[in-house]
C-alpha cells in the first residue's frame, strides 16, 4: 500500500491487494471518517486479560461492536463493568488489522445503573474482605485508654491533620503525635498509603494509628476503598481508628478498621482520653487512696483493742481457773489434816512434852497426857491396873 | 529510631495506682505494708498528676531517607 497504491491495478487480479494493506486502509478510513465518540450500549462477554487491558462486546438489539479498553485508560476506574450493565463509553472507533475487526477503543465508561461501577467495586471488594473475615466484629480491638503515641496517617496539609493535632493537642497532650504523611487522593495514592502504613509497622511503641482525610467527592475518597488500602489497614498490628470523609461516607477503610469515627476531629476523640476527667480520676484514687489506709489503720486499731480484750479475758479466765486449782488443792490438803481425821472420832494423845503416845508401853500407869479431840484438848490420866 | 518509651507509662501508672488502691481496701494486710503501699501510691499519684500538668503535645513526621531508614523529625504544618 501507500503513496504508490494503484487502485485502478487493482480491479485486476495481478494487482490484488494484500490483506495487510486492505486492512490498513480500512483502518485508515474508519479512523479519519470517525472521530472519537460516545457510544452507548450493554457490555457483553466482558473480560479482564492478565495485562490489564479489557475487552468486551458492546451491543444492542440490531448489532454488536467488539471493545477494547486498555491498561491505561481503564485504571481510573474502580472495577470492570459486568456483563449485562448498561454503560456509556467514549471511544475511537478503529480497525482491529490482526483480526480484520472493526471495533471501539474504549477511552472512558461509565455506568448508567444506580452506583455503577463504584458500587459494583465496593461490592465486590467488601465481599472479598468478608470472605478472608476481615470485617468480623470479633476482629475490632479496644482503644488504648491512655495513649503515649498516636500515628497519624493522613496528608499533611490537610484540614484532618489540623483537626487531630488540635483536638489531641486539647485533650491529651500526653501523647505524641507521628505523622506520616502520604498523598490521599489521585492516581497512585493508594500505593502510597499502603507505603505508609508499611512505614508505620515499623514504628516502635505505638498504641493507637489514626488513618483518613477530610471530605471530598466520590472518587477523591475512592483511595480508601481499595481493597489493597483496606486489607493494609487491617494489617496493622496496633488498633486503628479510620475516619475519611464525613459521616455518611463509609469506605472499606472505615469497614475493617477497629473504630470508625464520623470524622478526623472525632477520630482523635475517640483515641484520647480527656487530661481534665484523668485528673478526676486521679483525684479519686487519691481519696481511695487516703481512705483505703485510714481504714487499714482503724481495721489494725480494733484489732490490736480486740487483742488486749482477748488477753484479758485469757488471763482472767486463766486466774479463775487457778482460784478452783487451788480450792481443789485446799481441800485436798483438808483431807490430809489429822484435824480431819480427829472429826472422823479419832482422838490424839501427846504427853507434856507434846510427843505422840502411839504405843502400849509408852502409857505407864498413872501416866498423865493430854488427849486432842476434834474440839479441843482434854487432861487424862492411864488408870492404875 | 523515635524516643524510647517511658518504662511507667501512663497507662501502667494508673494500673498500679488502682491495685494499691484496691489491695488498701482489701483485708489482708499489716500496718507496716499498708504504709509502705500508701507512700508508693502517694509518690504514684504526684507523677502522674505532674505529668498531666506539664505535657505540651508533641508532632513529629517520620519519613524515609533516600536508603529507607526511618526519620523522625519536628513536624511543623
Amino acid at each position: 500500500m501507500g503513496p504508490g497504491l494503484d487502485l485502478f491495478a487493482a480491479v485486476a487480479p495481478e494487482g490484488a491487494w494484500t490483506v495487510g494493506e486492505v486492512t490498513r486502509r480500512a483502518r485508515a478510513v474508519v479512523e479519519a471518517g470517525l472521530a472519537p465518540l460516545w457510544v452507548r450500549g450493554e457490555i457483553s462477554g466482558f473480560k479482564a486479560w492478565q495485562s490489564g487491558h479489557w475487552y468486551f462486546t458492546l451491543r444492542d438489539k440490531s448489532a454488536q461492536i467488539r471493545c477494547v479498553m486498555f491498561q491505561k485508560d481503564n485504571r481510573r476506574l474502580p472495577a470492570g463493568p459486568r456483563d449485562g450493565m448498561q454503560v456509556f463509553v467514549f471511544a475511537r472507533p478503529t480497525v482491529w488489522e490482526e483480526k480484520g475487526e472493526f471495533r471501539l477503543t474504549v477511552l472512558d465508561l461509565l455506568s448508567t445503573e444506580a452506583g455503577g461501577l463504584w458500587q459494583l467495586a465496593f461490592e465486590k471488594a467488601k465481599k472479598a474482605l468478608a470472605r478472608d473475615g476481615l470485617l468480623d466484629p470479633a476482629r475490632k480491638r479496644p482503644l488504648p485508654p491512655y495513649p503515649r503515641r498516636i500515628a497519624v496517617v493522613t496528608s499533611p496539609d490537610g484540614a484532618a491533620l489540623r483537626d487531630i493535632i488540635a483536638v489531641t493537642a486539647r485533650r491529651w497532650p500526653i501523647a505524641e503525635l507521628l505523622v506520616i504523611p502520604t498523598r490521599v487522593q489521585g492516581e497512585g495514592a493508594e500505593v502510597e498509603i499502603c507505603a505508609a502504613l508499611a512505614l508505620l509497622c515499623r514504628l516502635e511503641g505505638l498504641d493507637v494509628a489514626i488513618i483518613g482525610r477530610g471530605g471530598g467527592s466520590r472518587e477523591d475518597l475512592w483511595t480508601f476503598n481499595h481493597e489493597r488500602v483496606a486489607r493494609a489497614v487491617a494489617a496493622l498490628p496496633i488498633p486503628v481508628v479510620s475516619a475519611v470523609g464525613h459521616e455518611t461516607d463509609v469506605t472499606l477503610c472505615d469497614l475493617v478498621a477497629d473504630l470508625r469515627a464520623p470524622t478526623p476531629s472525632a477520630a482523635a476523640e475517640a483515641a484520647t482520653p480527656d487530661r481534665g476527667d484523668v485528673a478526676t480520676e486521679l483525684a479519686h484514687l487519691g481519696a481511695r487512696l487516703a481512705r483505703g489506709l485510714a481504714a487499714r489503720s482503724g481495721r489494725i486499731a480494733e484489732r490490736l483493742d480486740r487483742t488486749l480484750d482477748r488477753m484479758a479475758a485469757a488471763m482472767e479466765r486463766r486466774l479463775e481457773r487457778d482460784r478452783h486449782a487451788v480450792g481443789a488443792a485446799g481441800g485436798r490438803l483438808d483431807a490430809l489434816s489429822p484435824l480431819k481425821i480427829l472429826e472422823r472420832g479419832y482422838a490424839l494423845a501427846r504427853d507434856a512434852e507434846g510427843q505422840v503416845l502411839k504405843r502400849v508401853a509408852q502409857l505407864t500407869p498413872g501416866l498423865a497426857f493430854r488427849l486432842r479431840v476434834t474440839d479441843g484438848e482434854v487432861a487424862a490420866r492411864v488408870g492404875k491396873s | 529510631m523515635p524516643a524510647p518509651r517511658d518504662d511507667a507509662s501512663f497507662a501502667r501508672q494508673l494500673e498500679r495506682l488502682e491495685e494499691i488502691v484496691r489491695r488498701l481496701e482489701g483485708q489482708e494486710l499489716d500496718l507496716d505494708d499498708a504504709l509502705k503501699l500508701f507512700e508508693e501510691g502517694v509518690e504514684r499519684l504526684r507523677q502522674a498528676r505532674d505529668r498531666l500538668a506539664a505535657a505540651e503535645a508533641k508532632v513529629k513526621q517520620v519519613l524515609t531517607d533516600q536508603a529507607g531508614n526511618l526519620k523522625v523529625e519536628d513536624f511543623d504544618g
